[in-house]
């Protein structure tokens, strides 16, 4: 039995803490008797036999929706839409959640002379998946069935020829999707629920639509009206995408809607130490920690970068089912509460947050600073229910090496916006107003996004934008050991090492401060009362 | 009188040259410039006149030039030993407070009729620089007749002296100058439209070249700067730069200004109609031509020499490649003279406050350093004032 999510109050025989630093980690002595560390609950075991249980999800869907075998037939246009390779993250071994299930939905449609079928990528404004990516997520046999037959696509939501306008909600959000996906007789949407943000409506209503679309809710206001993002009854990132796949509905698109959830097995066995509690190390974990932190110091960061980004996770299924999608969602969100949902009480002035190697934009690239705000100021800050861990006008200690470095191909117009917007203002209410467009309708950007390898013009703002809550709620923002001249771009305060940081922080949270240590990944989320 | 005087001495050359790379002062130290105790200059004739200079600043030439780096082309048109000095304010014979427009065209010369570019005001362009009365320089402080600004006394024709306006700080007239050349770069180039210009590098002749278009050129919608230092992006916004970028940024801030795409090797697809390059080197060169649009104009302002240089773009591009020195008459401004418009110039957008430090004539060694490593100090433009007298000269004749 696994055990639960639990906070240890630090004193003096409390060891060393380890944080994660990017393509690393440190161990840190926090303050006793005034610092707390939140630790993620241990995975729950794994579904014994996937393929069954897909299977049975698919014959016995939740909510209003027929089996998936009597939503098929011959001569109907079948649409196979899967989350992209921002999901999950870690990369997670073979085979991963999005084969087995496509899989079996191929097998569905043979059954019942199906021809028409097509795969779509749904990745909104993110990246072209390599044909490397599409066949870890889908499997060699599932892409060298359709892509030689240009059957396996990616969503392009600059192409005005692939895009339908379906109608605005009753509060005037344009809804406009892949037209492929919105004229077939069914969308079956294949997702992976690694957080609580994921899936729902989300999946077709953001994934498949275009800028025209998620402007309406991929902004400032939309961030700062959701406390937080994760917690779907307080995000109105959460009610836009409801409000928006409703319409979808009634506009009479189909959606079958397939959701697996993980558990958060996030490491392999050799960096088995990552998912323990410090003083349950074994020897073993010693000597394999102090192997991996000699490795790292030996490597080049470049290198490092390498061997960090190859770490598939052996994260096992936990949970799969299908059907109507507001039905299937809320079964899926009680597996991933189940998982990662950990009590804490009350919250402290300081949180600190290890950032890892990789954030849903990284994958195969370089975490750049930007992605550096969005995954300490929107991902992890954002991972509680109820109130921050840390309280209103405290301080966010983030923890990473911030290089002052970005992927030419995937990342092009983050460049820009590092080097000409935040040069000007880090406000996420004046970066929206006076620069977004510009961006978003940029013809390079555009070209890139279309023929390459790059993430949309507007997806910088996207991620300044996540972290637009953090940003108004906290009193100061330090960065421990990153490249200080980056660190000060993003507009927060470079600190050398922990202690640098509480000296700096105690302008505003006096020199006695509560601290909270979220010792995340594995995955979890603060259940904070 | 104490002047500062550069004898052509090949040893000192080369020693400044190897010097200079690592050391500014160890290049001045051991370069050709000595302090000495000489005879003031002759009057070279009638209308001429003796000047006494109050602030006379250190130019990227002289500096070039005490190093060893100056190119070869000079070599006919100076002559040795000089008083460097060309950016002069002091008072002439008469009790006039004067600024000093230096370059000696025919009219200085005494040539008489004057070269078709002289006869036009274009002095600049004069075909006499080694003829006439004086010996070959192509301005005072590279001319062994008149001495320079690097001393306490210069002869000066009549047609060189403009007269200082009333209430003006000596700080404000030194700039006039060189700030006349900024002006006479900034409206070398044609019209364009639409117009974004790029203005490389943030010394006395960028900053110049900024207030110039921001004033001058209203056909210039926004001006993007480049420069390396605090106070240099402070000053180039302050004078009308719309953005400023450091030199690694240049190419993406031009991209997206411009709507350019930017193919796999950094090439841009556009560019901007209007770069005007203040540096001079191999590497602002290139940035230039990078980022000036196909069909569009370079202005080289910075003194360059020797340079590797991969012209492919100039030529597939059809970039005009203009060079812009001293000042003349400017169609762009209905013919008015650059030092007119950099008078109108210095007072408008309050250029005295480019002047960062003040040096006696015994200081060289300092100055000179100071002057070398003006951006990373936090300075601008660095003058010596020849009537303050602290340290001692060297005999004039000692090595």
């Amino acid at each position: 039995m696994p055990r639960p999510g639990f906070v240890l109050d630090v004193d003096r025989s409390t060891p060393p803490i380890l944080t994660w630093h990017g393509d690393g980690f440190r161990l840190l002595r926090l303050p006793a008797d005034r610092s707390r560390v939140i630790y993620a609950p241990e995975p729950e075991p794994g579904l014994g036999d996937p393929d069954e249980e897909i299977r049975r999800a698919l014959l016995e869907p939740l909510g209003d929706s027929a089996p998936l075998p009597a939503l098929l037939r011959s001569g109907m246009r079948l649409t196979i839409a899967f989350d992209d390779i921002s999901l999950p993250l870690p990369p997670m071994r073979r085979p991963d959640n999005r084969q087995r299930v496509v899989e079996a939905v191929l097998d569905a449609a043979a059954a019942a002379g199906v021809d028409d079928v097509v795969l779509i990528a749904a990745l909104a404004l993110h990246r072209r998946m390599t044909e490397a990516e599409l066949r870890h997520a889908l499997g060699d046999r599932v892409y060298d069935a359709f892509a030689p037959h240009g059957r396996l696509l990616q969503h392009d939501a600059e192409d005005p020829d692939g895009l339908v306008h379906l109608g605005q909600t009753d509060l005037g959000e344009d809804v406009e999707i892949n037209r492929r996906a919105a004229e077939s007789d069914l969308i079956v949407y294949v997702n992976i629920n690694l957080v609580s943000m994921d899936g729902g409506h989300k999946s077709v209503a953001t994934g498949l639509s275009s800028y025209r679309s998620l402007r309406h809710h991929h902004n400032v206001r939309t961030m700062r009206h959701s406390r937080s993002f994760m917690d779907q009854h307080r995000s109105e990132l959460h009610s836009s995408n409801w409000r928006m796949g409703r319409l979808i509905a009634a506009s009479g698109v189909k959606v079958f809607q397939i959701e697996t959830t993980l558990n958060n097995d996030a490491f392999p066995p050799g960096l088995g130490f990552l998912q323990k509690r410090e003083w349950e190390w074994t020897a073993r974990d010693r000597a394999a920690y102090l192997a991996t932190v000699g490795a790292i110091r030996a490597g080049s960061d470049r290198i490092n970068r390498s061997v960090f980004q190859a770490v598939k996770a052996p994260y096992a299924m936990t949970g799969v089912v299908a059907g109507e999608v507001e039905a299937v969602h809320a079964a899926t969100t009680a597996t991933v509460y189940r998982q990662q949902l950990v009590h804490v009480e009350g919250q402290t002035d300081v949180a600190l947050f290890g950032l890892p190697h990789v954030s849903p934009y990284n994958v195969n690239s370089i975490m750049n600073p930007i992605l550096v705000m969005c995954m300490g100021l929107g991902y992890l800050f954002n991972l509680y229910r109820g109130r921050p861990i840390v309280r209103e006008g405290g301080v966010a200690i983030l923890s990473h090496p911030t290089p002052w470095a970005f992927h030419p191909v995937h990342h092009p117009s983050y460049i820009d916006f590092f080097e000409e917007v935040l040069a000007e203002t880090t406000d996420p209410i004046e970066i929206e107003k006076n620069y977004e467009e510009r961006f978003a309708t940029d013809e390079w950007y555009r070209h890139l996004y279309r023929t390459g390898h790059a993430y949309h013009g507007v997806h910088p703002f996207y991620m300044w934008y996540w972290g637009a809550h953090a940003l108004e709620h906290l009193g100061r923002v330090i960065v421990v050991g990153g490249d200080p001249a980056a660190v000060r771009r993003l507009g927060f305060s470079p600190a050398t090492t922990l202690d640098d940081a509480l000296e700096i922080a105690s302008d505003v949270v006096g020199r006695h401060p509560s601290i909270s240590h979220f010792h995340c990944p594995p995955i979890m989320m603060a259940d904070v009362t | 009188m104490r002047a500062l005087r550069l004898e052509r001495s090949l040893p000192r050359f080369a020693a400044a040259r190897l010097a200079s790379g690592w050391n500014g002062r160890a290049g001045a130290d051991l370069g050709p410039v000595r302090l000495v105790e000489v005879a003031a200059p002759e009057l070279p004739g009638p209308g001429w006149h003796r000047v006494r200079p109050h602030l006379a600043g250190i130019c990227g030439s002289d500096l070039a030039t005490i190093a060893g780096r100056s190119s070869r082309w000079f070599e006919p048109i100076v002559s040795f030993p000089f008083v460097p000095g060309h950016e002069v304010v002091g008072t002439d014979d008469t009790g006039r407070r004067v600024v000093l427009q230096p370059v000696l065209g025919c009219v200085a010369r005494g040539i008489d009729p004057p070269c078709a570019a002289c006869g036009a005001g274009s002095a600049n362009h004069c075909a006499h620089l080694a003829a006439g009365h004086l010996r070959p320089g192509l301005q005072t402080g590279f001319c062994a007749d008149t001495g320079g600004g690097w001393s306490e006394e210069l002869v000066a024709h009549e047609s060189q002296l403009h007269a200082v306006p009333e209430g003006w700080s000596d700080q404000a007239a030194v700039l006039v100058e060189p700030v006349a050349c900024a002006v006479h770069g900034a409206l070398a180039a044609p019209e364009c439209d639409p117009a974004l210009a790029v203005v490389i590098g943030a010394g006395t002749l960028g900053l110049g070249a900024i207030a110039a278009l921001s004033r001058f050129r209203p056909d210039v919608e926004l001006v993007l700067a480049v420069a390396k230092h605090p106070h240099q992006r402070r000053l180039a916004l302050e004078l009308g730069a719309r953005a400023v970028v450091e030199p690694g940024e240049l190419r993406r801030a031009v991209r997206r200004r411009t709507g350019s795409w930017m193919l796999d090797n950094g090439q841009l697809t556009g560019g901007a109609p209007l770069v005007v390059d203040c540096a001079g080197t191999a590497a602002s060169l290139a940035d230039a031509l990078a980022v000036t649009a196909p069909g569009g104009t370079l202005v080289l302002l910075g003194m360059a020499g020797t340079t590797t240089l991969d012209l492919t773009t100039l030529w597939q591009r059809e970039v005009r490649l203009q060079g812009s020195y001293a000042y003349g008459p400017e169609p762009l401004a209905g013919g008015r003279h650059s030092f007119e418009l950099a008078f109108e110039l210095v007072e408008h957008a309050g250029l005295e406050r480019l002047v960062s430090a003040t040096y006696p004539l015994g200081r060289y060694a300092e100055a000179v350093a100071h002057a070398a490593d003006a951006g990373r100090r936090g300075a601008v433009k660095v003058v010596f004032d020849p009537r303050r007298r602290p340290g001692r000269p060297r005999p004039e004749g000692s090595p």
